[in-house]
């Protein structure tokens, strides 16, 4: 009697547990370690404030990704590689049951968990950040520089730059200025082959961290007298710069900045001295288009909007979570019509997901997110999928596109990444995937 | 040689901003023997006062009030809500007060005033002097310059207040040591509010500058850490002292920036710079090696 009366509770114990199960299955998780105060805080609340807003407006409008309700936990990091961590160790848990891809917006935090990401495998995304070399997926099968790495951006912005000085850079200075860590360093190498390649004079120039006193590196640039200056800033750097380039009276139109360096928050708070600064950038800001319009109406129209500053909505980081958050969501798609619609994907089916990304402009415009982003198409041996950037340019109250689509120069780029994930490999004693299987 | 001289003042131009700055840390300190941790949290908060006030409407002149009311109030609080109770505490456990208000400025300052970087215009234009560029092709700001003025009147008041006033001397007193002086009848609650205040008024005038200079933001808060060397070279108990450890850091940093690079270049190979981040930290080490009160510092002896 005892023996029945025990396999009875046994079996209800096991039901209710497999139930609870399957209710945790049907919803997707997402682990967000984002940064909404610290010093760069204001970034923060605009990209995350951007991300939670699609998903929950994937939640209102369309309930969830084909019937799997998304939820999230937020983690607070303050762009602190430790306290990212942290927070990647408390949500790791719960993302081993269903997961979304990690955003960190942070180079230093992406760096730090390439590894323990893919140790976990918990698909970490880089958008426009990270380690270049990690677009080789046969060696980084969960990390996704996706769009663009620092190199592509780079050498986009020179060919911006050939095409201002009508196709030719030879004879030409340019100055790289940039934040003396891992983020700047990363496109030297791709500047330094394109400067053999056009001939043009390159001049390197650190900046150390925070970067809140640029005397000496501009005084260096008035004696260097240099035809551009690409730039490599983030946060008080930026501002820095642009009022520094005004001090020593060198022009802003002749400054391009990475995508870091082109958001209002590094504009507005130049004044006047920003008007005629160019940065890299692949989303466009305003609410003009139909996705941020939307998101607007059904999110906030249903008081369930994240961010407290509704002025944020349309700025250029508010755009850009929104654009992380559709490649997201387009990735659990995908690997939905491998796996099983209606489920909630791991974090491998994710990772195939990510590396099967095909998102044309024609789903662009059914999604309402043209402009958001460009075409992507991801593969074993190219998480980043794209490589294309715009270039737009500060007009003393907003950002204005002022050029297409421009694609690095991908036959010298590839293989300097491809020759630096080998020696990864070759480091860490790993075997690299073999993409030809996975195709 | 003209280079030279051009980074020369840029440098102590530069390290005029780091001794307005430096200054906030030397009143408290001369005051309550206490290191101030939150002073560059305190300019943030001055700046963000700024901003907020015009925010909502009210012109510069009465913003600029407003944000002075602001900082003098909150110099009553600290004194009432975190220093009384501290009365005669070891310096250390005051210093660890000071750790816990900084991070209460950081969280309070944005959720009052907004997070957002904002642009501070005093209506000084930080382009060269036209007449400098064409006689000698020499970049010197005009708003560098104004800073610098403003620096020298601002020491000069402080250097005679200490000196001559009653309140200064009462200020010393406390001090040297606070049950002495409160045995002789000084008012030590109301010397505290006095200096939190005043240093509350520096802290302003430094965020005014660097908040026009770079953006009012959160990376205000890192001016403290240039700061930190003037305070080691020119005495943490000095006010004409933080002027001169101020001039040292940033003409030696800006002539380090330029002219050490190529030559480590050529020792170790590889790309240096971006030196400015150390720098002053390993010629406050030298001094602290040398002349560990500072170049105006007040020799410490103690009869055994």
């Amino acid at each position: 009697m005892f023996k029945c009366r025990m396999s009875a509770l046994t079996a209800a114990v096991s039901i209710a547990l497999l139930s609870q199960a399957a209710i945790a299955a049907e919803e997707q998780f997402f682990p967000i370690l984002s940064y909404r105060i610290g010093p760069y805080g204001a970034n923060g609340q605009s990209f995350f404030g951007g991300f939670v807003d699609y998903l929950n407006y994937v939640n209102l409008k369309e309930n969830g990704i084909n019937g799997v309700k998304i939820v999230w936990e937020e983690c607070e990091t303050e762009y602190n590689n430790a306290k990212g961590i942290e927070c990647y160790e408390r949500l790791k848990d719960k993302a081993k049951v269903s997961t979304g891809p990690i955003h960190t917006m942070s180079t230093g935090v992406a760096y730090a968990l390439i590894d323990k990401a893919a140790e976990d495998k918990i698909p970490l995304a880089m958008m426009g950040y990270g380690r270049t070399d990690a677009v080789d997926g046969s060696v980084f099968p969960y990390a996704f520089p996706l769009v663009t790495t620092y190199q592509m951006q780079a050498s986009a912005i020179l060919r911006f730059v050939k095409e201002k000085e009508k196709g030719s850079l030879e004879g030409k200075k340019i100055v790289y200025l940039y934040h003396d860590s891992a983020y700047g360093k990363e496109p030297i190498a791709a500047l330094q082959e394109e400067a053999k390649i056009n001939k043009f004079e390159l001049t390197l120039i650190p900046v150390a961290h925070p970067g809140n006193e640029q005397g000496a590196q501009w005084l260096k640039i008035r004696q260097e007298n240099p035809d551009y200056v690409v730039f490599w800033g983030w946060g008080v750097m930026n501002q820095t710069a642009i009022k520094a380039a005004q001090k020593i009276g060198f022009s802003r139109d002749k400054m391009v900045g990475s995508w870091w360096a082109g958001s209002e928050e590094d504009t507005v708070p130049a004044g006047d001295a920003a008007k005629g600064y160019m940065s890299a950038t692949w989303n466009v800001a305003g609410k003009d288009v139909p996705l941020i319009a939307d998101i607007e109406k059904v999110v906030y129209g249903a008081g369930q909007g994240n961010l407290g500053d509704t002025s944020k909505i349309g700025t250029i980081l508010y755009n850009r979570g929104v654009s992380a958050a559709v490649l997201s969501i387009e990735a659990i798609r995908k690997a939905q019509e491998k796996y099983g619609k209606g489920k909630a994907m791991t974090g491998e089916q994710v990772r195939w997901g990510m590396e099967n990304l095909d998102i044309s402009d024609a789903r662009l415009k059914e999604i309402g997110a043209t402009d958001l982003l460009p075409e992507i198409k991801t593969s074993c041996d190219n998480h980043e999928g794209s490589g294309k950037i715009k270039i737009q340019q500060w007009d003393g109250t907003q950002w204005v596109v002022v050029s297409g689509w421009i694609e690095g120069n991908k036959g010298l780029i590839h293989p300097l990444f491809k020759a630096s994930a080998e020696q990864y490999a070759k480091e860490k004693g790993m075997t690299p995937r073999d993409c030809a299987k996975e195709m | 040689m003209q280079f030279f001289l051009e980074v020369l003042i840029s440098g102590l131009l530069s390290g005029v901003m780091y001794a307005l700055v430096a200054l906030g840390f030397v009143l408290i300190y001369k005051a309550s023997g206490v290191f101030n941790f939150a002073q560059g949290a305190m300019v943030y908060l001055a700046a963000l006062a700024v901003v907020g006030c015009m925010e909502k409407g009210a012109p510069l002149w009465l913003a600029i009030i407003l944000a002075f009311v602001i900082m003098t109030l909150f110099g009553i609080a600290t004194e009432k809500f975190v220093l009384r109770k501290l009365v005669n505490q070891p310096p250390i456990t005051l210093f660890m007060a000071t750790i816990g208000l900084a991070f209460f400025i950081e969280g309070l300052a944005p959720i009052v005033f907004g997070s957002e970087p904002r642009a501070l215009d005093l209506g000084i234009v930080d382009e060269p002097i036209p007449a400098i560029l064409d006689a000698w092709d020499m970049v010197i700001s005009k708003f560098d310059l104004v800073a610098a003025g403003i620096a020298a009147l601002l020491v000069t008041t402080l250097a005679l207040f200490f000196q001559y006033t009653r309140i200064g001397r009462a200020l010393r007193a406390v001090a040297d040591d606070h049950q002495a002086a409160l045995s002789i009848g000084i008012p030590l609650q109301h010397i505290w509010a006095i200096v939190w205040g005043i240093a509350g008024f520096v802290a302003l005038v430094a965020g005014l500058m660097w908040g026009a200079r770079n953006g009012v933001q959160f990376a205000l808060t890192f001016t403290a850490l240039k700061a930190l060397p003037v305070l080691i070279i020119g005495g943490f108990t000095s006010v004409p002292g933080a002027i001169a450890g101020g001039l040292i850091i940033g003409a030696s940093e800006k002539l380090a920036e330029i002219y050490l690079p190529p030559v480590m270049q050529s020792m170790f190979g590889g790309n240096f710079g971006g030196i400015e981040g150390w720098f002053p930290y390993v010629l406050a080490l030298f001094f602290l090696l040398v002349r560990p009160e500072g170049l105006f510092g007040e020799k410490h002896i103690d009869r055994v």
